[in-house]
């Protein structure tokens, strides 16, 4: 085995990196979820954002642009879902899967022309000097502004829930819909505004994989890192740092399981193809040890008659 | 009632004529392991379907299903196809195997053809093409072209179809390149685009100058390019939108003249169980276009090895070769027996690693 080939500072670079689409996609479904409402549909958002992302990169040539799209093709689809749910009070669960399908459609039909054409290349942010400081430079200060941006959203998130009025709102509505309505909060305003918010940052993740980590588009080119967001949700306990931590201890060992199959180490591949959903797990369920719960009119359908 | 009594008999006509009328209609089915847009592995598969389609015109209609997981789901998909009245149906992935198999024996009707597998049955065929000639010549151009002596190789399972190519690859390279080192990672899939990317960033990272792949999307193409200074081939299908930098030359599998060949012989009622695996010589595989990225010497050598596979000439595998543990496999200008070649599961001397189990 030759771990010396493995360079430490590069695979931190990377893992940042591979971390971020899920890392959005799964911060978005955290404030759907908060807010009470189950979206299956995260995989259907992405690669909707993936495509809306790639196309208009490549038209405008401006990645910016396409981010921007992203978000907003990931929004536009998540209010499919937000009017089967919250107007004709459909089935969530079935709802959320549906959106996934149609979603993969719409982004092959979207996306036949732009199959192996490139994007303009997603410029890294530019912190002058700073980026030269040894081992340091390259793992904070090397990235694209979605990195930073997902890190930030990250924070808003929590700082968001934790301390402002409209968070704790989010929240009862979350917790009990029915309480929330009687005190006077607009349920399903809330909870609309807060599956666009899902639907935007999802789109993001998947414009993330499209421009930056591969970058390409392909038909159904987020291969499942939708529902690995879902599961993320679950076992982070519902806590925006827990998806950070969880995000990045996923994207890490997916990055060094490589590594570690590249440098020829004597693991056998089966243990370490699947270690990052092992040891993932694993760390987020002894952190859930706090008897944090999900919130309680999570999946539930509400309407004002009721 | 007169009326009621008109109507009920031109449905019962109607519902007569219908399936009568579809009888006269050949149906091929395929299953896909990937989207038809992958740009590689399905996406061949999908121009052979519509080769068949062009040649046969309205006498045969052909269904697909695309991204079928390797598992229940397939044999889900198969049996609906066969309910529905498919007539022929290629299941193009090594994970279809004993689907395909136990979906047949369901079927006893219905016509099955079983890519790059090895079970058979009266109904089910299989067919596959020897990729490893394909990997003959990326070994010996990515040989020639290394200057860090490390070629990366993205596996994606390790079935006997992926091991023949990384022995035949190693082989070629080592021929020509005797300091050549390869590294192998294994993806777990055949599809995952951020997975092959991260891989190939992961390859060149440790050294790696040229990667080769056995899964089928084109991500590894564009790390590669991104990356710069890394030369990649086009797999399954000639991916030229990457050439001439990073990708030099391709292996491309052309199914559409067996899958006319199949569906003729079912129209015809000839159809048997067989094992096809063509090769170079054929046309089944082919190698895509070698880039002037390559330099004339290069190229010219590897040209000359197209030629002498294709006409018989040369086998890849011939001895002496030894196996990874030091025992001898082939012995001084013995070839392989398609047997062993089928069911290869171990490496050739000097490539590291273990196959994992």
């Amino acid at each position: 085995m030759d771990f010396s080939a493995i360079n430490p500072v590069l695979l931190i670079a990377s893992l940042m990196v591979a971390a971020t689409p899920i890392m959005l996609a799964a911060i978005g479904e955290l404030v759907v979820e908060k807010a009470g409402v189950l979206n299956l549909g995260v995989e259907g958002m992405m690669i909707v954002g993936a495509v809306a992302g790639f196309v208009t990169a490549f038209e405008t040539g401006s990645p910016i642009l396409g981010f921007i799209m992203a978000a907003i093709g990931g929004a536009l689809l998540s209010l499919v879902f937000a009017f089967l749910t919250q107007f004709v009070l459909a089935n969530q669960v079935a709802s959320g899967l549906a959106l996934t399908l149609f979603g993969l459609g719409l982004s092959a039909l979207i996306g036949q022309d732009y199959v192996g054409v490139k994007p303009p290349p997603t410029p890294k942010v530019n912190f002058g000097a700073l980026a030269d400081i040894p081992v340091i430079g390259p793992i904070l200060f090397g990235h694209d502004l979605v990195v930073y941006l997902g890190l930030g959203i990250v924070a808003g998130t929590w700082a968001f829930l934790k301390y402002s009025r409209a968070g704790l709102i989010l929240k009862a509505v979350g917790e009990n819909h029915d309480a929330a309505h009687a005190l006077g909060y607009k349920v399903v305003r809330v909870r609309i505004l807060a599956i666009m918010f899902g639907g935007a940052c999802a789109g993001l993740g998947g414009a993330f994989i499209s421009l930056i980590r591969v970058p390409q588009w392909t038909e159904g080119m987020t291969a499942g890192a939708g529902w690995i967001a879902l599961a993320l949700v679950v076992f982070a306990s519902w806590k925006p740092w827990r998806v950070l931590i969880g995000a990045y201890l996923y994207g890490g060992i997916t990055v060094l399981q490589l590594n570690a199959q590249a440098a020829g180490a004597r693991i056998p591949v089966e243990y370490l193809s699947m270690s990052p959903y092992l040891i993932t797990i694993l760390v987020l369920v002894f952190m859930s040890a706090d008897r944090s719960r999900a919130p309680a009119a999570l999946g539930k359908i509400f309407h004002a008659s009721n | 009632m007169k009326l009621t009594k008109l109507l009920t008999s031109a449905a019962v006509a109607l519902g007569l004529a219908v399936p009568a009328f579809a009888d006269e209609k050949t149906k091929v089915g395929f299953v896909y392991v990937g989207p038809v847009g992958d740009g590689g592995w399905t996406y061949e598969h999908n121009e052979g379907r519509l080769a068949v389609e062009e040649y046969f015109g309205d006498e045969v209609e052909t269904v697909y299903v695309e991204s079928v997981p390797e598992g229940p789901d397939a044999e889900r998909v198969m049996t609906q196809m066969a309910l529905e009245g498919a007539d022929l149906i290629f299941t193009t992935s090594f994970g279809y195997m004993d689907p395909t198999i136990n979906v047949a024996a369901k079927f006893p009707n219905v016509k099955f053809e079983h890519a790059t597998g090895y079970k058979r049955a009266d109904n089910v065929s299989t067919y596959s093409a020897r990729f490893y000639e394909g990997r003959a010549v990326q070994g010996t151009i990515a040989g020639r072209m290394t200057k860090s002596n490390i070629v990366g190789y993205i596996g994606s399972y390790p079935i006997p179809e992926v091991i023949r190519g990384i022995n035949s690859a190693y082989l070629h390279a080592r021929k020509v390149n005797p300091d050549v080192q390869f590294k192998i990672i294994w993806a777990f899939t055949w599809f995952d685009p951020a997975k092959e990317a991260d891989a190939a960033k992961v390859l060149i990272e440790q050294g790696a100058d040229v990667i080769l792949q056995h899964t089928d999307s084109t991500a590894p193409q564009a790390a590669a390019e991104a990356a710069g200074g890394v030369i990649t081939f086009g797999q399954a299908s000639d991916m030229a939108e990457f050439g001439p930098l990073p990708r030099v030359s391709s292996i491309i599998d052309n199914w559409a003249p067996y899958y006319i060949e199949r569906t003729q012989a079912v129209i015809d009622g000839t159809w048997t169980s067989v094992d096809t695996w063509d090769g170079m010589d054929t046309g089944m595989v082919k190698i895509g276009e070698i880039s002037d990225a390559v330099p004339a010497d290069v190229k010219a050598e590897a040209e000359a090895m197209i030629a002498a596979i294709a006409s018989g000439e040369y086998e890849p595998f011939t001895g002496p070769i030894n196996k990874q543990d030091g025992s001898v496999w082939l012995a001084d200008g013995e070839t392989a027996d398609d047997g062993t070649l089928a069911g290869m599961n171990f490496y050739v001397e000097g490539l590291e690693g273990t196959i994992p189990q």
